[in-house]
């Protein structure tokens, strides 16, 4: 990873002729969606969409945590301040997120104890600086997430602490990839699949897509070139009726992933049906704990049960989310909500596709 | 969220390293890969763990690709 590999993955020759090759290979119309918030704001900040040939329409997923986290989820999350005793941990992005009510923001300046953390290794120093207190992470994230959290119980179990829990809010990709091809409504001839969710699950995960549906999978970096890259991959195998799974972002993707992380993810969790923001019910695209486990999850120390609520009115986050959309579908866009002003996750997030459009104008 | 920063490792304990980029350094924990990292190496770090270890030479794969993708294209320039 020196300086002369980076600046050659944002090589504009390299960029120009992976786009030649595109503009010359590709001849369907087709739909690609990337899963990935990074890939979101790559493709938007390096203006990917506007050097592709207009036969190629380019459409985000459900790629961002915070924004696939279920409007109950994120009420969860608030009615947890409810609790006295309890110091709330998170990762940053979810503290503007709004719920039915309120969002974590609010409450903190409300007076709850909302601490942001880095990594749930802060949250276990936490719960040891504090002895009288709980502390409870809100654990929501995807596959690349999820093995950091359970490493994290592993060791507070080792270290014997009482006061700390997690609520499971993850979210696994591949389910939700499958629930998105068996949407009608939705229409996708391949997969820009995410590179560090696959780094833990690795290419064979998306086998059964690709093996099941026929749509083509590629993996892909962060770059500009990695970008591009993939999608010349995915225009071959359209343009050639193959559905196969291929690595764009071998730096840093292997077939079968990380082992090691997915042994202590399992150690923990086992897979459940789990809600999405604008996907609905998925079936087992979700995290629970495993009964030798329970000790550790929040949902059963608190009664966190909230009503069945409904989506911010207007917005149209979920629709988004499953690529139906687009921003510009909105009428809240740029005017009633902006990133200072959100409805919608996809507005909070700084890689909600919202966002991202808001930001580099496109 | 999911996004993670290579780090070169300066110093390996039993379940954590010592990480640094840019003058920073940083604890990290060990525990969801394997085999461990060696000082000198670079890791990915994602929420404080290191996810994967990556090669320099592997980022060299990536641009054989491209070559073997773009032929003589690639070669001209």
């Amino acid at each position: 990873m020196n300086l002369k590999h980076i600046s050659e993955y944002r090589d504009k020759e390299i960029c120009q002729k992976l786009v030649e090759k595109i503009l010359k290979t590709s001849k369907k119309d087709i739909r690609l969606m990337e899963v990935c918030g990074t890939h979101t704001m790559s493709i938007a900040r390096n203006g990917i969409r506007q050097l592709l040939p207009t036969n190629i329409t380019l459409i985000s997923g459900p790629g961002c945590p915070v924004c696939v986290t279920s409007q109950q989820e994120i009420d969860q999350f608030l009615k947890l301040t409810e609790y006295e005793n309890v110091i709330i941990t998170t990762f940053g992005d979810l503290m503007r997120v709004p719920g039915s009510h309120s969002c974590l923001q609010k409450e903190r300046a409300n007076g709850a104890d909302i601490r942001v953390v880095y990594s749930t290794l802060d949250c276990l120093q936490i719960a040891e600086n504090n002895p009288e207190k709980q502390v409870v992470f809100l654990g929501i994230g995807f596959e690349t997430t999820a093995p950091t959290i359970a490493a994290a119980i592993l060791e507070a179990k080792k270290r014997n602490l009482k006061n700390f829990s997690i609520i499971s809010a993850h979210k696994l990709v591949p389910p939700a990839l499958i629930a998105l091809i068996e949407n009608k409504n939705v229409a996708v001839n391949g997969f820009i699949c995410p590179g560090h969710v696959s780094v833990i699950i690795g290419a064979k995960a998306y086998e059964p897509i690709a093996q099941n549906y026929r749509i083509p999978c590629v993996i892909a970096g962060f770059e500009p070139v990695d970008i591009l890259q993939s999608i010349v991959m995915l225009v071959e195998q359209i343009e050639r009726c193959r559905g196969e799974v291929e690595i764009a972002y071998k730096r840093g993707v292997t077939y079968e992933g990380n082992k090691k992380a997915r042994e202590i993810l399992y150690i923990i969790f086992k897979p459940t049906d789990a809600n999405w923001r604008g996907l609905g019910m998925i079936p087992q695209s979700g995290l629970e704990f495993k009964e030798e486990f329970k000790d550790f999850d929040a949902m059963s120390r608190y009664n966190l049960l909230v009503e069945q609520v409904k989506e911010p009115k207007g917005c149209i986050c979920g629709e988004v989310l499953s690529g139906i959309k687009t921003p510009f579908d909105c009428p809240h866009f740029g005017k009633a909500c902006t990133p200072d002003e959100p409805i919608g996750p996809c507005m909070v997030s700084t890689e909600g596709t919202c966002a991202a459009y808001f930001k580099y104008n496109q | 969220m999911c996004l993670a920063v290579p780090m070169k490792v300066v110093e390996v304990n039993n379940n954590t390293a010592r990480v640094e980029v840019g003058g920073t350094h940083r604890t990290i924990g060990l525990d969801i890969i394997d085999p461990k990292p060696k000082i000198g190496e670079y890791v990915i770090v994602h929420a404080g763990f290191a996810i994967n270890v990556i090669d320099e030479k592997e980022a060299q794969v990536i641009l054989n690709d491209f070559r073997e993708m773009l032929g003589d294209e690639f070669e001209a320039h």
